[in-house]
Formats: structure tokens, C-alpha cells, sequence
């Protein structure tokens, strides 16, 4: 049983930005609003927060900067897409690509700068547990966090008067318009929320997975993240099992590829990428069960007629 | 403040518009338009499709902004920026395309109108109650894409009612039903009316706001022409003084005898792809040279389904189900059967039968690529298109801004009558075409139907899909209904009644309709 | 006071030509804001990005060989785009296309055959079609979201390159460096002339842009990947099967993307290594937006993002900027693009709060 603790760490290491990632799309999505530059609000996500870490030396006020700046490019997103109906496909590749080269600017500066990741969560006594301690009261804030967004956004969509309006926004924006429903505040909000999220996945890689800025570290996150919505049928909990699937899957392939199996390497790295598609392969298969929750005005721009 | 007097509160009308004008763009959608509705009363809108009925309900709900005039309420001024505003005061409204969210519950759809604070649990609550009082049957825990038409307007009606309106604007509310479904509807209204609520309601059926309303408002072209009493007025002078000239009667056929059989179906029955589509049952039917057969139905029972399988949009695995001509065709796509010389014509007018932003020399194109001789060895021959359209605007007398615009820059009548008049030009043997005048105006709609009746006169088979009973009697030879993906017999028109139709619609079937079965 | 969008009747022809000119007069005034935020002068720096690129005949070549393969693979991505399919993944349709051309070429480039090197050019346009079939046949027969399968499968040829010039296609006389053979002088795309940079690939691009823009208007397969992207229902109700439509151009800008890659590999490169693109596949869906998806308005994009890439490089090298600076003017460029096209479509309208009566 030693082996097992140390792989569900990381199993935990490794999903964490995905799930963070995911549930702030999945939001977005319910308002109807496809964000495909999450790949570019992780990385900008990723190189704000080690930026700032580093030169405060504060962790926590870089996590704070990588939400800011997932917001922040999540913004560009929103004035184009919501403001300008600009085509939304076009407009989150866009902001992808401009989050990956702004971020190798910013970034340019920090590589190879090593910082101690982010503090872990230590209840002496809990924590000192064998193998539930460390597991369970063993983590970082973003980890906890992240389970705690999905429990706040579920309660939000299924209960709340605002989670209520978002999906009525993401349904039918005419409909939601003549009833006087704020589609474009909701669309923003939700957007900027989706944007926080990925900011704060970005800020767990760069922070807490791997404490150090590489380019590109991303590496297709965001997109597997994307994936996962469409996986979790836009229902949150879903997203928990979706992100810590493809979290077990990578750990995975690192643990094979350690051992030595005579698989090549790359290969093995490309086993998340294969198992998403795999996945969306499946998913499409079984089109009825997605149909009560998909958003049916994901991806189309409203302009209301005044 | 405004110079109403105060005299006794009946005579300060509940709302009043005075000089509103609307524009978009170039287009003057109403020009000064004044109305009145006082307290209690069931107020007709009535006017032509375009006559400018929906900018002006939606400018009196808070949804457009009019670009002068004034609202009152009660004699006082009122700024209406949103519906918000609108519902503060009490007005409702009913839409004529539903303004419902598909994938929430019922109670849900009905909690989104209501202040801020309530909750659906509550609202579910009240739901029950109003349903059972006035007689709206309606569960609230349902999703409303499992709803059937005439349950969405329920909702939507019910959803007014919640909001302890004073006035209800209804758009067209009888358009999608059944006779028997707006018979209900008229208790209802009656019913709130004499409660002191306020109905506004739009419509360009005669007969039914000759039958409820007490004042009408007609409206043509942006203006207001009339205001009058429409149970002093009969059908044809109400008609007069929407259209503003006497729409030339659609002429009948007359009798006359059918020719052999152009288009047969037998024993069509599908599964739909989209899970949440109608299947088709068993559907059997024959059109004869000659004869136009009009198949009746509410919306979403069938009627997109049967469309795309008799116009092989979506093919069928049986060949012998669908001939034309005696050739079976089920397998056959939408191409292969124009070459036979059949034409279609679907419901949705940009999007499917057009495309907006085409011009109409490259709409020829969608359904002509194969059967027009405008494409030669997989290149347009672009001129011969543009003559076609050409040929196509003037025959139909198609109203254009310019030599070959824009799809999307034709009304809606206009851009019917190019579509309608693209399939009647090479006189297609059999055609099928579904809700051919729907938002269409009189004088468009009369041309459409007359088009119709005389290429049946020519000897060709001609299948009408339409939720206009109107309509169907004006020019079927025979009739059926569709009810639930099942067509009822086929009955020649002489035989048919409103009633009976209605029945039919509502699914009761032939051996039924002599046993008073209620149809819900 | 707030501003709207307004529906245009029809679109609006003027705006159609003017976005382009007024989206990267847009990014050259936020580039000079960015030069001044960097302390450096906004006209040194655009003059670097921008005009030194084409000063000299060598660069200006140069500008000529970036842009081929950007065009190339716009151009299949135009028709992808018209016909509302979204192959994002040209970038590993390029790399499977340098893989399997360039496959060829080491196992038969030292063969003197004129057919030596037709087969790799061959070989290079299967390897991307093949890769772009595969998203292909997902959306047509399980209706999977190609957005992200495209993307996913270039992550997939990324690696498969790395392993092959790490394994079975290291140059056994490479010192163990990742790289293969250099390919044999039959597998190499000629040069146009000698000395110079210019291979047959320029070419292939500019004169495939002049086919497609004689052919999309005036065939009947033009006109079907548009009402397809359109209005897909209109695309049924006239009969143009939609399946078919969508592996074509799916098939064809695969195709496309591979010949770009066996371009690149064989007439610029001439060997296999790890890296053979920086990004001509992700950048190439900024040319063929900023082209307007229209032929040779996708040739004056591929050459103005080259300058960019080209310029790039310049102000590492003199100015001291990091080499993502390139990336964020596309960023810009792409943006302001997408924002100035909602003209063609609407019109912006300054909403006066009426005064109250």
C-alpha cells in the first residue's frame, strides 16, 4: 500500500488544473457562450501568478494575480464576442494564441526561477493520519478550493435565482431578452468567471504542480479542460470524475514511463490526448442523455433589436 | 403632466398611445399610431402580416423603443425601458413565438417573470392552483421541450396570470391551435375580462374578434386607419379596411375531374434522429393530377417529419413506400425526385427554402443546381441564373429593391412568393409544400394560393401542409389531418367541416369523431 | 449614452474591403503603444516588425518562404471555415504530411528518379489528409466535436515526430542528435533560381490562391461549401450531402496542410528535426480570418504575418524583444479583425437617452 498515497497525490496534483479549469467553462457554457481561449487564459493564468509569487514572495497574492489575469484576458473575450457578436469559434482561438505569446513575453524574464510551491494545508493530528491525513487534510488552498467551486456553482445553477437567469440566458437569449432578463450582464459575468477559473488552473500549475515557468507548460490543458465539459454533460460533478479520470491517466503515464516499460515516451505522452478523444468519441455517441443540459444557444451571438 | 382630466376613473382609459413612431432603418414599421384601451375590455389589433401589430405590442411591453410618442397609464405619462417596467405596471404578455426555455421545468419558465425573490417551489405551488381555476391544465415539474404547442401557451398564460396583470397583450394566440383549444381560450379571455383585466389582442382572424372583442384598432402599413366597433362590422368590410382594397378572391377550381394518381404513399413510417422529433406511423395517401390535398395539424405533430420524407430530405429505407408517377422513390434523395419533376417548398422560409445573405439569382440555385440547366460540367452559369430570377420576380410580381438582392432584404411575403414562384416555374408534376403563406400578407398569400390551385388546373398533384384551416378550406380538394406523426383519412372537402377538422387535429379519428370524445 | 449594434439590410461592401485596411492600421497603433510602454520608439519598432523585413532581397525571399506554407494551409482552411467545420488542427496535419513525405525521402531520396520526387510530394499530401481524415470521419459518423479531436491529434503528431527523429529516422551518422539524414538531392524541391531561397513550394501557394480564386465563385462546389456554412438546412433542402461536404474540405485542407509540411521539410529544411514549424498551423487560421477566407486576400495576409514572424526575429536580435512579441501583434491583428468584420454585418449606432416626455 505505500505506493498508493504517494500516486493519488499526484493523481490530486495533476487533475486539480483541470478541474479548476473546467468548471469555470462550464459556467460560461451554461450562458451560452463557447470560450474555446481557455488554453490562453491558463498559460496567462500561469505566468501572472509565478510573476507576481516571485517578485512579492507571497504565494497567495500570486494566486490572486493568475485569477486577475484569467479574468482579464477573459474580458477581451467577453467585449468581442458579447458586445460585438464577433464569431466565438474565431474569437477564443484568437485569444489563445494571444494569451501564448503574451505570456511568453512576460514570462521571458522567469525562466528557470525556482520558488517552494505553494504552503499544504498541516491540522496536526488529521494531517499525521496514515495514509487519510496527508490525502484528505494534506493538500493546498486551490485543491480545496477547486472541490468547493463545484459544490458553490452546482448549488448556484440548481438554486439560485441568478443560476436560474444564467441558464435561462444560455437556452434561449430572445426569450430571456423579452422577459428583461440582463442577457449581456449574465454573458460577462459568466464569462469573467470562466476566465478567474482558468486563471487559478493556470496558477496551480505554475505554483503548486510544478513550482517553475516554463513556456507553454499548459500544454493542452486548456483543451482537455474544454473536453471535459462536453464529457461532464454541463453538470459539475461530472467534471470531478472527468478531471481526476484524465488527472490518473497522465500520473499514469508518468509511472510507466519511470518503470521503464519499453513503450516509448512519447507515446505514453500522448495518452491524454488519445483518451480525449476516446472519450468525446463516446460521449457523441450517446447524443440523447446530453440533450436535457446542453446549452441550445451555445456559440451563437445575440444582438437585440431595440 | 398630461391634459386627461380626472373625471370618474372609467373614463381615463388603462392605457393610451398616442403619435408612436417606429422606425428600422429606412422601413417605417408605425407611423404616429394612436390606441386606446380601456379597463375591462377585449381590444382587437388587428392588421395584415407586416401591418406593424408585433412593433407595436412589443414597444407597449418595454421590448423596443419607440423613436417618438408617448405611453400613458391611467392618464399618466410612463417611460417603458424594459419589460420590467411593463410587468411593474401589470401589463402581461402572451408571444406569439413563445418566449419559453426549453430545457427549464415549467415552474422554472414561470419563476424567471416574477419578482426576485420567489421561489419555484412557491411559484410550482400557485401554478397547480391557477391551472385548476381556470382550467389550464399544466404540471409544473415538466421540461418544456416534452410540451405540446397548445401547453406552451398555457404556460405562457398562466405566467401572466401569476403576475395579477391588467392588461394581457395576446400576439396571434390562436394560430396554433386547435378550433376546440381556442374555444377554450375565448372562456378564458371572457372570463378574465369580466374579472376588470384588459385584453389586447392581435390577431387577423375576423370571425374570432368579431366574436370577442368589443373595440378593434386596425393598423395598415404603420398607420392607423380604423377604429371601430367589430361587432358592427362584418368579416369582409373589417377585411377592407385591413387590406385598404379588396383582395382579389381566390378563384376556385370549380368542378373538375382527377387525373391518375402522381403521388402515392404507402405505409411511411420513420424514427426520428433528433430524440426529441415525432415518428411517423404508418401514413398512407394518394394525390391525383389535378388535385390539391391539404393535410391540417397543429405545429411539432409530424409535419417536418413528413415533409422531409416526401421531399427526400431524409430518404426512407423502403423504395416502394413513397412513387411518383408509379416509379417508387423512397430511397431516392431530394435531387433525384426533382429530376422526376417534383418541387418542394419547406416551412422555414431563411434558412432552409433561402439563405439570407445569397442573392436571389444564387437562391435559384439551392434547389435549381440540377434541374434549371444553370450548372454545366460543375460550373454556375451565373447569368442564366440571374435571368431566372429575373423571370421568377416578374411572374410573381416579387417586390426588390434592386436588380438581384439580398435574400434577407425581401419581406417576408415577398420572399415567399420568390420561393413558391422558383418551384412553379418549370410546373412541377407533383409538389409538396409546408405552410405555404405562413406570415405572409393577404395579397401575397391570395397570389401563392392561386398559384397553387392553378397548376393543380394544369394536371399536377399538389400536396399543402399548413396549420391554416383558413387556408386548407380556401383550396384543398381534399383534406387530412396530422395528429401525433398519424395522418387521419382523406376526405374530400365537401365533406369536411371546421369542427370535424378540428377533431381530427386533435387526434380523435374517423370512428371516434360520432362518439363526442373529448379530444384532450 | 451607450453604443449598439444595428442589423444592416445587406451587407455592407465597403466594410467588406475597408476591415482588413482599418484592423491593421488598429494594430499598428497598439504596437507603437506597446513600443512607448517598452521604451522604445514606436516608429524604430514598427519600422523592425514590419518594413525591414522586405528592405533586402535575401529577407524579402525570405518573407516569400514564410508566407507558402501560412497560405498554403490557409487556403484549405478557408473552405473549412466557409463550410462552418472547424479544423483547428492544420499544425499536426503539416507535421504528419513532413513525416510521411519526408519518410519517402530518406528511404528513396539518393534514387536518381524524376519520380522520386513527385512520390514525396505525394506522400507528404496523404500524410495530412490521412490525419485529417481521422477528425473527419468522428464528425460525420459519430458527430464528434472536431474542434477538439483536430486539436488533440496535433499534440498526438507533435510526439510522433519527436519519437521518430529521436528513433527509427535519427540520422545514424548524427553524433546522436535528433535529427535525420539530410534528404537525397532527388527529394529535394528544386529552387526556382539558383542561389536563391525561393522553392517550388512558393509557388505551389501562389498558385493554388489564383486557382481557388477563379474557382470558388464559379463552381457549383464553391457554392456548396458556402450554403453549407451558411445554412446547413439549406444545404439539405438542396441536396448537397452533408457528410460528403464536410470530409471534402476537411480532406482538402488536410491535404493541403501535409503538402505545406513536405514543402517546408524538403525544400527549406532538407531533413527531419523535432521542430520543423513555428506554428504555421495555428497562425495560418489568422491569415485565412484576416484574408477574409478569400483567396487572395489570404496571399496579402500569409505575406503580412511572414513580415511579422521575420520581423520577429529582427527585434530579437536588435531590440532586445522577446520573440512572442510576434505572437501578440497576431493576437492583436486577429482581434481586431474579428471586431471590424462585425461592420460588414452591423452598424454602430450612438443610443441618446431620449428625453423624457
Amino acid at each position: 500500500m505505500g505506493w498508493l498515497e504517494p500516486l493519488l497525490l499526484t493523481i490530486i496534483t495533476a487533475s486539480t488544473p483541470l478541474l479548476l479549469a473546467a468548471i469555470g467553462e462550464l459556467v460560461a457554457e451554461r450562458s451560452g457562450v463557447l470560450n474555446l481561449g481557455v488554453e490562453g487564459m491558463m498559460i496567462m493564468g500561469a505566468v501572472c501568478a509565478f510573476a507576481v509569487a516571485v517578485q512579492t514572495d507571497n504565494g497567495f497574492l500570486g494566486v490572486i494575480a493568475g485569477a486577475l489575469a484569467g479574468a482579464g484576458l477573459s474580458l477581451i473575450f467577453a467585449v468581442l464576442t458579447v458586445s460585438m457578436a464577433t464569431n466565438q469559434v474565431a474569437t477564443g482561438l484568437a485569444l489563445t494564441l494571444f494569451g501564448i505569446g503574451v505570456s511568453g513575453v512576460i514570462g521571458d524574464g522567469y525562466v528557470g526561477v525556482d520558488r517552494s510551491p505553494l504552503p499544504r494545508l498541516d491540522v496536526p493530528g488529521l494531517t499525521d493520519l496514515p495514509f487519510i491525513g496527508p490525502v484528505l487534510f494534506g493538500q493546498d488552498a486551490l485543491v480545496y478550493l477547486s472541490f468547493a467551486l463545484v459544490i458553490g456553482v452546482t448549488w448556484f445553477l440548481r438554486r439560485s435565482r441568478a443560476g436560474l437567469t444564467l441558464r435561462a440566458v444560455g437556452d434561449n437569449h430572445h426569450s430571456a431578452h423579452s422577459l428583461g432578463l440582463p442577457v449581456v450582464r449574465a454573458r460577462y459575468l459568466a464569462i469573467l468567471f470562466g476566465g478567474a477559473c482558468a486563471g487559478l488552473g493556470g496558477a496551480y500549475l505554475s505554483l503548486s504542480y510544478t513550482p517553475f515557468w516554463v513556456e507553454e507548460m499548459t500544454a493542452g490543458r486548456g483543451w482537455i479542460a474544454l473536453a471535459l465539459v462536453v464529457f461532464a454533460s454541463w453538470i459539475p460533478w461530472r467534471a470531478i470524475v472527468g478531471a481526476y479520470l484524465f488527472g490518473t491517466i497522465t500520473i499514469l503515464q508518468f509511472h510507466a514511463q519511470g518503470a521503464g516499460i519499453g513503450i516509448p515516451s512519447q507515446l505514453m505522452s500522448s495518452l491524454p490526448y488519445l483518451a480525449t478523444i476516446l472519450v468525446l468519441v463516446i460521449i457523441s455517441y450517446e447524443r440523447t442523455r446530453a440533450r436535457a443540459n446542453t446549452p441550445l444557444c451555445l456559440g451563437i451571438p445575440f444582438v437585440a433589436d431595440r | 403632466m398630461t391634459g386627461t382630466t380626472k373625471n370618474g376613473a372609467h373614463d381615463v382609459p388603462l392605457l393610451e398611445a398616442r403619435g408612436i413612431t417606429k422606425q428600422f432603418g429606412t422601413v417605417t414599421a408605425n407611423d404616429t399610431v394612436d390606441l386606446v384601451v380601456r379597463e375591462g375590455e377585449i381590444h382587437a389589433l388587428l392588421g395584415e402580416n407586416g401591418a406593424g401589430k408585433s412593433t407595436l405590442v412589443k414597444i407597449l411591453y418595454g421590448i423596443l423603443e419607440p423613436n417618438a410618442g408617448n405611453v400613458l397609464w391611467r392618464g399618466e405619462a410612463i417611460r417603458l425601458r424594459a419589460p420590467a417596467d411593463a410587468q411593474a405596471l401589470g401589463i402581461g404578455m402572451v408571444f406569439q413565438h413563445f418566449s419559453l426555455f426549453e430545457a427549464l421545468t415549467v415552474a422554472e419558465n414561470i419563476t424567471l417573470a416574477l419578482p426576485r425573490d420567489t421561489s419555484t417551489r412557491e411559484v410550482a405551488r400557485k401554478v397547480r392552483a391557477i391551472s385548476a381555476e381556470y382550467g389550464l391544465p399544466l404540471d409544473p415539474d415538466r421540461h418544456v421541450y416534452r410540451l405540446s404547442v397548445g401547453e406552451r401557451q398555457r404556460i405562457e398564460i398562466v405566467r401572466c396570470l401569476m403576475q395579477n396583470p391588467r392588461l394581457i397583450i395576446m400576439d396571434e394566440p390562436t394560430a396554433v391551435l386547435t378550433p376546440q383549444e381556442a374555444d377554450k381560450l375565448f372562456e378564458t379571455l371572457i372570463r378574465l375580462a369580466g374579472e376588470g383585466c384588459s385584453i389586447l389582442y392581435i390577431s387577423h382572424r375576423l370571425e374570432e374578434v368579431k366574436r370577442i372583442c368589443s373595440t378593434a384598432t386596425v393598423l395598415r402599413r404603420g398607420k392607423v386607419v380604423a377604429a371601430c366597433d367589430p361587432r358592427k362590422e362584418t368579416a369582409a368590410s373589417l377585411a377592407r379596411m385591413m387590406v385598404g382594397a379588396d383582395i382579389d378572391d381566390v378563384k376556385p377550381p370549380g368542378e373538375h375531374a382527377f387525373g391518375p394518381v402522381r403521388l402515392s404513399v404507402a405505409g411511411l413510417s420513420t424514427t426520428p434522429e433528433d430524440p426529441l422529433g415525432t415518428a411517423l406511423h404508418d401514413i398512407s395517401f394518394e394525390v391525383r393530377g389535378g388535385e390539391v390535398l391539404g393535410i391540417a395539424g397543429v405545429a411539432g405533430n409530424g409535419q417536418e417529419e413528413l415533409f422531409e420524407a416526401l421531399s427526400g430530405i431524409v430518404p426512407v429505407r423502403r423504395p416502394e413506400t413513397m412513387a411518383i408517377d408509379g416509379k417508387p422513390v423512397g430511397r431516392a434523395g431530394i435531387n433525384a425526385r426533382r429530376r422526376m419533376g417534383a418541387a418542394f417548398a419547406p416551412e422555414e422560409r431563411i434558412g432552409e427554402a433561402a439563405v439570407a445573405r445569397f442573392k436571389l439569382s444564387e437562391n435559384i440555385l439551392l434547389s435549381g443546381h440540377e434541374t434549371e440547366g444553370v450548372v454545366s460540367g460543375g460550373f454556375i452559369n451565373a447569368r442564366g441564373a440571374r435571368t431566372l430570377a429575373t423571370e421568377v420576380i416578374e411572374r410573381f410580381d416579387v417586390r426588390v429593391g434592386g436588380p438581384d438582392p439580398e435574400a434577407g432584404s425581401l419581406s417576408g411575403g415577398n420572399l415567399q412568393k420568390f420561393v413558391v414562384g422558383r418551384e412553379m416555374r418549370r410546373a412541377p408534376g407533383v409538389v409538396v409544400l409546408s405552410q405555404p403563406t405562413w406570415g405572409v400578407d393577404a395579397g401575397a398569400a391570395a397570389v401563392i394560393r392561386q398559384a397553387l390551385i392553378d397548376l393543380a388546373a394544369q394536371g399536377s398533384a399538389v400536396v399543402v401542409i399548413s396549420q391554416d384551416l383558413d387556408e386548407i378550406f380556401q383550396i384543398a380538394d381534399s383534406i387530412a389531418a396530422i395528429s401525433h406523426g398519424r395522418l387521419s383519412a382523406v376526405y374530400p372537402a365537401n365533406e369536411m367541416d371546421m369542427e370535424k377538422a378540428g377533431l381530427l387535429m386533435g387526434g380523435v379519428h374517423a370512428s371516434e369523431t360520432g362518439e363526442a370524445v373529448d379530444a384532450a | 449614452m451607450r453604443l449598439e449594434l444595428e442589423r444592416r439590410g445587406e451587407q455592407s461592401r465597403v466594410m467588406t474591403v475597408l476591415s482588413p485596411v482599418i484592423a491593421i492600421g488598429l494594430t499598428l497603433v497598439a504596437g507603437a503603444i506597446l513600443f512607448l510602454l517598452a521604451g522604445i520608439h514606436p516608429a524604430e519598432g514598427i519600422y523592425t516588425y514590419f518594413i525591414s523585413p522586405v528592405t533586402t532581397a535575401y529577407s524579402a525571399q525570405e518573407v516569400l518562404v514564410k508566407a507558402s506554407p501560412l497560405i498554403l494551409i490557409a487556403l484549405g482552411l478557408s473552405l473549412c471555415f466557409q463550410a462552418n467545420v472547424w479544423n483547428i488542427g492544420a499544425e499536426g496535419q503539416y507535421t504528419l504530411g513532413a513525416i510521411l513525405g519526408g519518410w519517402l525521402a530518406l528511404a528513396f531520396g539518393n534514387f536518381s528518379s524524376p519520380l522520386v520526387l513527385p512520390a514525396v510530394l505525394v506522400a507528404g499530401i496523404a500524410g495530412g489528409l490521412l490525419w485529417a481524415a481521422i477528425p473527419a470521419l468522428l464528425k460525420t459518423v459519430f458527430r464528434t466535436n472536431e474542434i477538439l479531436t483536430s486539436l488533440m491529434l496535433t499534440y498526438v503528431a507533435l510526439l510522433l515526430l519527436d519519437y521518430l527523429v529521436r528513433g527509427p529516422l535519427r540520422d545514424p551518422a548524427g553524433f546522436n542528435f535528433p535529427e535525420s539524414a539530410l534528404f537525397g538531392p532527388s527529394a529535394v524541391l528544386p529552387t526556382l533560381a539558383s542561389g536563391g531561397r525561393l522553392h517550388l513550394g512558393v509557388l505551389f501557394a501562389f498558385g493554388l490562391a489564383i486557382i481557388m480564386a477563379f474557382a470558388m465563385p464559379t463552381t457549383l462546389k464553391g457554392f456548396q461549401i458556402r450554403t453549407i456554412g451558411q445554412a446547413p438546412k439549406a444545404a439539405r433542402f438542396a441536396g448537397f450531402g452533408t457528410n460528403g461536404m464536410i470530409l471534402f474540405v476537411f480532406l482538402v485542407s488536410g491535404g493541403l496542410a501535409g503538402l505545406a509540411g513536405i514543402s517546408e521539410v524538403s525544400g527549406t529544411i532538407g531533413q527531419l528535426l523535432p521542430v520543423i514549424s513555428p506554428g504555421y498551423g495555428f497562425t495560418a487560421i489568422i491569415v485565412a480570418f484576416l484574408g477574409r477566407l478569400n483567396p487572395i486576400g489570404i496571399v496579402f495576409a500569409g505575406l503580412i504575418m511572414s513580415i511579422s514572424f521575420i520581423g520577429g526575429e529582427a527585434a530579437q536580435i536588435r531590440l532586445g524583444l522577446p520573440i512572442d512579441v510576434a505572437k501578440v501583434f497576431q493576437g492583436f491583428l486577429l482581434f481586431f479583425i474579428l471586431a471590424c468584420d462585425t461592420l460588414i454585418y452591423y452598424r454602430l449606432r450612438l443610443l441618446k437617452p431620449r428625453a423624457a416626455t
